[in-house]
């Protein structure tokens, strides 16, 4: 049962993400945009 | 690297399971009970949009409060825990299996919560209990309410132990070997509910059950608000986390993909063990009571149970852009383009990812200390959870539902069901929008959560409210055909689509992924350092409430009709 | 564990701004001192009379000094009982000048009341047992609504008055 299989080392190249990493940027831009538009909002009342 | 990798499992060799007859009846058992659930809830929310229009009365009688108390009780209480306990249950069975014994104990389980339902329930028709679903102390409901309440989390707590069992009964059989990704996620979010709800379990038996039978005269409120957000925050990540469980490793089957990465879905659940619970104080900044320095360092953890959802949304994207640019679609878009957008399998669920962006976004915002003052209990936070639980979480079983009831019943998701499936995710996001954006608003305009239709003091500012009320009535009501359309979609998926086989989706690893690493597996670990968690967040805060407690509370029951 | 090179910025930078958000609020909090309110001042919910600020002849607005007032406020349900005027009549109408600091402070004989000055940061729970109290400057003109934000019973949403912001 518990035969110890070699691991290939992690030499496979990365995946391309770029369309990951651009639409998580969307994202966090949301989260800073609407936190500031909130912040601003207590400072002025 | 000098870390212990486990065996690579050979998923093909064992699972999935096929669920028994009885198996399936249990289950469905569960899921059933919550569609019921969401019929009752979603009318009385119904009821109450219409009502805030201003344009409607409740005939008979009828308190708009004890309507409210229904909608949450029956919707965020009943129809959540019934769902996910269901639906956890499925993927026990289908990774992990179900003994006899544990499957007996699971039935004992649903009776034992049913009854406690069934017995609040009452109590709130009788108008005995219009306390919502907080049931904030000195308000005063019958002690049914209570003791109804008690049972459900009892019930609640056999489902732990079975699951605990379950996979415990596995890992004996396959010693050295990580456990099934999704067996060992569903064993995260019963620890995470099992000490969550010692809170509120607390605060029911010793403090509201024996005040509202009279053994005490009075209850400790601040004490009981703190034992209540003790597990009022953890039970948001217990409605979020079976949703990440479809996201982390059953959408990627659906879109014809494989799991971005093990080791790291299983990294996200356990942070959010640690941090879901010692964060409870960010529902308390503006009370009187709590010390500054303690709101601060649980606002502190609060943005740490963050870090794992940002994970999330990078493996959700990631998986997305690798399976599509496996197919063949390249360019910066091309993957996003071609996902599956006519299967509402995929769709809902990803209707409720995109309506967590700002569903975080606002919950950030909450939680952001001196912020909370601009929202707290204005009707902002109301269109805050209608994003995340309502429409994340919601779609979100609701996309599990389209392939889950009928692998239960035997039956198919015919291509007319999907199509209906769509028609209703399209109303819901429609509805949705509408509602939880005028609720937003208003909310920062100044209007308050939880009140029936009023016009206060007639002055301008109130008026302005008045649109934004009519805007909830209609996304409201649109909300309301997708609830009609979905439990018709549900009955047609039970009793009358044409038999067959359908697929319960579980995503698989790459060939080549990298092994998940041993450590992920130290459960004693895993519980003591969320123990410590708890500890350093909580001591000192709960010992200064009892220490510096004022006069304590005598019960009221006359303010909501309950004499 | 391995980390694809973008999660790794996505991470840092998520944490990053989380930092950055801590640091605000924690400069506000801490250097500035702007805290929600948090005092831990009790009193009996069934004596609030024995304090001073809660006898009936102290309740409602009370100037101290140039720009500086007192608002002291029994919130029961369901009602804000902001004291009575000459007639002996309930005060339901509260008139500030444009810019004042007011300390809010008030109390609850009975359940959990919200107190919030619709629009504006003044926004308190009110429990059994504590004084809430917090000092506000109201720079806008205007006719706000002060209303119960939190669910306190049947007439819950019949608990207001209004707090008028002079030029």
């Amino acid at each position: 049962m518990m035969k110890k299989k070699t691991l290939p080392n992690s030499s496979s190249q990365e995946p391309n993400l770029k369309g990951t990493i651009i639409s998580v940027s969307i994202v966090g831009f949301i989260i800073v945009a609407s936190w500031f538009a909130v912040f601003g909002l207590f400072l002025s009342r | 690297m000098a870390i212990e990798k486990l065996l690579k499992y050979e998923q093909d060799s064992r699972f999935p399971l096929t669920l028994s007859k009885s198996e399936s009846r249990l289950y469905m058992s569960f899921i059933s009970f919550a569609f019921i659930a969401l019929f009752v809830g979603g009318l009385m929310g119904l009821l109450q949009v219409l009502v805030r229009s201003g344009y409607y009365t409740l005939p008979a009688g009828i308190d708009y409060y004890q309507v409210l108390t229904v909608h949450g009780v029956v919707l965020g209480l009943v129809l959540t825990t019934y769902f996910i306990i269901g639906f956890q249950y499925t993927l026990m069975g289908k990774t992990v299996g179900i003994s006899d014994t544990q499957y007996r104990v699971a039935w004992l389980g649903f009776w034992v919560m049913t009854l406690g339902t069934v017995m609040a329930a009452i109590t709130i028709l009788y108008g005995k209990a219009s306390v919502l679903y907080t049931f904030y102390a000195p308000l005063q409901a019958h002690p049914a309410f209570y003791i109804g309440l008690a049972l459900v989390i009892i019930g609640s707590w056999i489902a732990c132990f079975v699951n605990w069992r379950q996979l415990y009964v596995w890992k004996k059989k396959h010693p050295g070997e990580k456990s099934p990704l999704l067996a060992f996620m569903v064993v995260i979010n019963m620890i995470m509910w099992f000490i969550a709800t010692l809170g509120v379990a607390a605060s029911v038996l010793l403090q509201f059950i024996p005040w509202s039978l009279g053994y005490a005269a009075t209850i400790d409120v601040l004490l009981s608000r703190t034992l209540f957000w003790y597990f009022g925050h953890p039970l948001v990540y217990f409605w979020l986390l079976p949703a990440y469980m479809a996201w982390y490793a059953i959408i990627p089957k659906i879109i014809g993909g494989k799991i971005f990465s093990d080791s790291l879905a299983r990294l996200s659940f356990v942070l959010f063990l640690f941090f879901s619970i010692p964060v409870g104080l960010h529902h308390q900044l503006t009370e009187p009571g709590v010390q500054t320095t303690w709101k601060f360092v649980q606002i502190i953890l609060t943005f740490m149970v963050v870090v794992p959802s940002l994970m999330t949304a990078f493996s959700m994207f990631a998986t997305f852009e690798i399976s599509g640019r496996r197919k063949g679609f390249g360019g910066l878009f091309g993957w996003f383009v071609h996902l599956p957008w006519k299967d509402v399998r995929f769709l809902a669920p990803f209707v409720g990812m995109l309506a967590f962006i700002p569903g975080g976004a606002g919950g950030l915002i909450n939680a952001s200390y001196q912020l909370n003052s601009v929202i707290h209990n204005t009707i902002w936070v109301t269109g805050h959870f209608h994003l995340t639980v309502a429409t994340t979480v919601i779609l979100t079983f609701f996309g599990i539902t389209y392939w889950l009831v009928p692998h239960l019943t035997g039956r198919k998701l015919t291509p007319s069901v999907n199509r209906l499936g769509i028609i209703q995710t399209i109303f819901w996001a429609i509805g949705m929008t509408i509602m939880s954006a005028a609720m937003h608003i208003q909310g920062l305009l100044g209007g308050p959560r939880r009140s029936s239709f009023s016009e206060y003091n007639g002055s301008e500012q109130v008026a302005e409210w008045g649109a934004y009320q009519v805007a909830q009535a209609i996304g409201g009501t649109i909300l309301f055909i997708g609830i009609v359309l979905m439990i018709y979609i549900f009955i047609k998926l039970a009793f009358f689509s044409p038999k067959g086989n359908e697929e319960f989706p579980i995503a698989e690893e790459e060939k080549d992924a990298e092994p998940t690493p041993m450590w992920l597996e130290k459960w004693k670990l895993w519980v003591a350092i969320t123990i410590a968690l708890i500890l350093f967040a909580y001591t000192i805060p709960i010992m200064d409430i009892i220490q510096h407690a004022p006069p304590g509370s005598a019960p009221f029951a006359w303010p909501i009709g309950n004499n | 564990m391995h980390l694809h090179k973008y999660e790794k910025w996505w991470l840092i930078f998520g944490v990053g701004t989380l930092i950055t958000f801590l640091l605000i609020l924690g400069y506000g909090a801490f250097y500035l001192g702007t805290h929600p309110q948090s005092h831990g001042i009790t009193i009996d919910p069934q004596e609030i009379e024995a304090e001073e600020s809660f006898k009936p002849e102290n309740l409602g607005l009370t100037k101290v000094d140039e720009g500086q007032y007192v608002l002291n406020v029994v919130a029961s349900a369901f009602n804000y009982d902001l004291g009575t005027d000459e007639e002996g009549k309930p005060v339901k109408h509260i008139q500030i000048p444009k810019g004042s600091t007011v300390l809010v402070q008030a109390v609850t004989p009975d359940v959990i009341h919200g107190f919030n000055i619709a629009g504006t940061n003044a926004n308190m729970m009110v429990e059994p047992g504590f004084i809430s109290s917090m000092e506000v400057t109201l720079n806008k003109a205007g006719e706000y609504t002060l209303l119960c934000n939190e669910y306190c019973g049947s007439g819950h949403h019949m608990m207001f008055a209004t707090v008028e912001v002079t030029e």
